[in-house]
């Protein structure tokens, strides 16, 4: 379903990925962990084109993501045109990037809406109904400010989620959360795996890991250090940096 | 019920740590009333000024407030605020997208504009466009360099009101167009982020996503924009146009009663920047949405 091939993305003179791989076939759960700065995030950035990468190439159901073949030529899309392949992945980020002007059915049902898939009513039955799904069902009208970390970040899931899309990136969504609201957030991403949605989930937690996790994938310095079951990377790591960096999270 | 009973000391008022009796005396500063006292006898003196001294003139006042030349007058220089400030602010809005777009050659053109016009004097410009038929009696449409298809007088194009409000409209955008600039770029990144993630048109993730919470930052901005421009359009009475400042220099030209015409012109001026200021508070409030 997510097929990275040799990606390679600089900062300036800094390289961030140095030729990453990765394969997730529809209905897995990858887990992607890593000391920070190790370049996950870019990676599922990169997944959604909101970073540009320099090498290698990126599809999704087998799409190429950001340009388009045409011989032995490759063609850089449009800006119209990559934002259309980005409605079929959803994103869920670090500190939710709610719409603040907007309640919370407004932030789920504007991208149907906006893409011209649902007319304003059905987006908003539609809304209702992926509250209801991450429980929050009474808030459809509450802006986000009234919303604690928890609930934000999972009406940001249903927002991501309104578009159907074929698969969903999550940048370690519980890290700006207070430790008490860690499980509601976990509790979704726990329900989504189980209805079969495939996810990246880029996390620090490394018993939502253990438990959830088709393959645990771990990154360091920019390369996929080992993958593999989360039996195996978690508990018999083959190597010295993954053992390192487990010791250091457990 | 036996038991053991536990001896509790019961606190009481005169427990030297427990205050929950006590009478609370608020803070008192004495120095605001000393202030205040001094503003107030300032006041008088100048509303007592104002009664007593004939210089003032009232009743000239009075008969020009509200007579057909003045309020006519006003009518200009509303027009003049109105028409500047709407295509200000459109010609505004495209130069700050301009600028704030992904192509080198549109940022560079409007940054090359901002920084002409906000480097020529208003005063230079009003002057300019009304005497721009000096230069160019006749504007010819056609290919450049080739064949002119018709052409039409300057002056046609250009009378004097048109060409105060090109004046006015050209100076406008230049400052809005920085003003929205600024707002759009107070906006957090993340939120063009998620707009993008979700795949958001770009036209729309602008007028949904961005502009709503740019408002926020443009508005006090915007608002000071119109009220300097609604008396910024008395430099208009440069040339000649009918507008309230140029009115009653003409009648107090006449009559030398110049104290009282400034008066009248003033106080038009206060009502109209009054009413803007409870236009802008109403406006704020709305889109404050979501942030209380």
């Amino acid at each position: 379903m997510i097929e990275i091939r040799d990606v390679h993305k600089s900062f300036g003179p800094h390289e961030v990925l140095k030729g990453v791989s990765l394969r997730v076939a529809a209905g897995e759960v990858a887990v992607v962990l890593g000391p920070s700065g190790s370049g996950k995030s870019t990676l599922l950035r990169s997944v959604n084109h909101l970073e540009k990468v320099d090498r290698g190439q990126i599809r999704v159901d087998g799409e190429l993501i950001g340009y388009r073949r045409r011989g032995d030529k490759l063609y850089e899309l449009k800006e119209r045109d990559v934002l259309k392949q980005r409605s079929a992945i959803g994103f869920v980020f670090q500190n939710f990037n709610l719409f603040p002007h907007l309640t919370a059915a407004d932030n789920i049902a504007e991208a149907p809406v906006a893409t011209g898939r649902l007319t304003r009513d059905r987006a908003r039955a539609k809304a209702l109904e992926l509250l209801d799904r991450v429980g929050l069902a009474d808030k459809a009208d509450a802006y986000p400010r009234q919303l604690s970390g928890g609930q934000q970040q999972r009406v940001a899931i249903a927002r991501a989620l309104a578009l159907d899309p074929k698969v969903v990136l999550f940048d370690e969504p519980t890290s700006a959360l207070d430790p008490e609201l860690v499980g509601e957030v976990l509790d979704v991403l726990r329900d989504l795996a189980r209805s079969g949605t495939t996810m990246i989930v880029v996390t620090h937690e490394i018993g939502f890991a253990r438990e959830v996790a088709d393959t645990v994938v771990f990154i360091d310095d920019g390369r996929v250090v080992e993958q593999g079951p989360p039996a195996q990377v978690l508990d018999t790591p083959a190597h010295e940096r993954t053992r390192s960096f487990l010791s250091k999270v457990l | 019920m036996g038991g053991v009973t536990l001896s509790v000391p019961r606190p009481t008022a005169s427990a030297p740590d427990d205050t929950a009796d006590l009478r609370v005396v608020p803070a008192r500063y004495p120095w605001r009333w000393v202030g205040i006292a001094v503003v107030l006898v300032l006041l008088a003196q100048f509303v007592h000024g104002l009664v007593t001294n004939p210089g003032w003139d009232w009743p000239t006042f009075a008969a020009f407030f509200a007579s057909g030349a003045v309020v006519t007058a006003l009518g200009v220089t509303l027009q003049l605020t109105a028409y500047a400030t709407v295509l200000g602010f459109a010609v505004g809005v495209v130069l700050a997208l301009m600028r704030l777009s992904h192509s080198r050659f549109l940022r560079t053109v409007a940054w090359g504009y901002v920084w002409a016009f906000r480097s020529i004097p208003l005063i230079v410009q009003i002057i300019f466009w009304f005497n721009v038929s000096y230069l160019y009696p006749k504007l010819g449409f056609g290919i450049p360099f080739g064949p002119v298809l018709f052409t039409v007088p300057t002056l046609d194009l250009f009378s004097p009101l048109g060409a105060a409000v090109i004046g006015l409209t050209l100076h406008q955008a230049a400052y809005s167009a920085e003003i929205i600039r600024s707002g759009v770029l107070a906006v957090d990144a993340g939120q063009l982020q998620a707009a993008a993630a979700l795949g958001i048109p770009r036209g729309r993730q602008f007028r949904r996503i961005v502009l709503p919470q740019a408002m926020r930052s443009i508005l006090p901005n915007a608002a000071n924009e119109v009220i300097s421009l609604l008396k910024g359009t008395s430099i208009v009475s440069v040339v000649a146009i009918n507008e309230l400042f140029y009115q009653v220099q003409v009648i107090y030209g006449r009559n030398a009663r110049v104290v009282a015409l400034l008066m009248v012109a003033t106080v038009w001026y206060v009502v109209l920047t009054s009413v803007l200021s409870l236009v802008q508070h109403y406006v704020e409030r709305h889109f404050a949405k979501g942030a209380r």
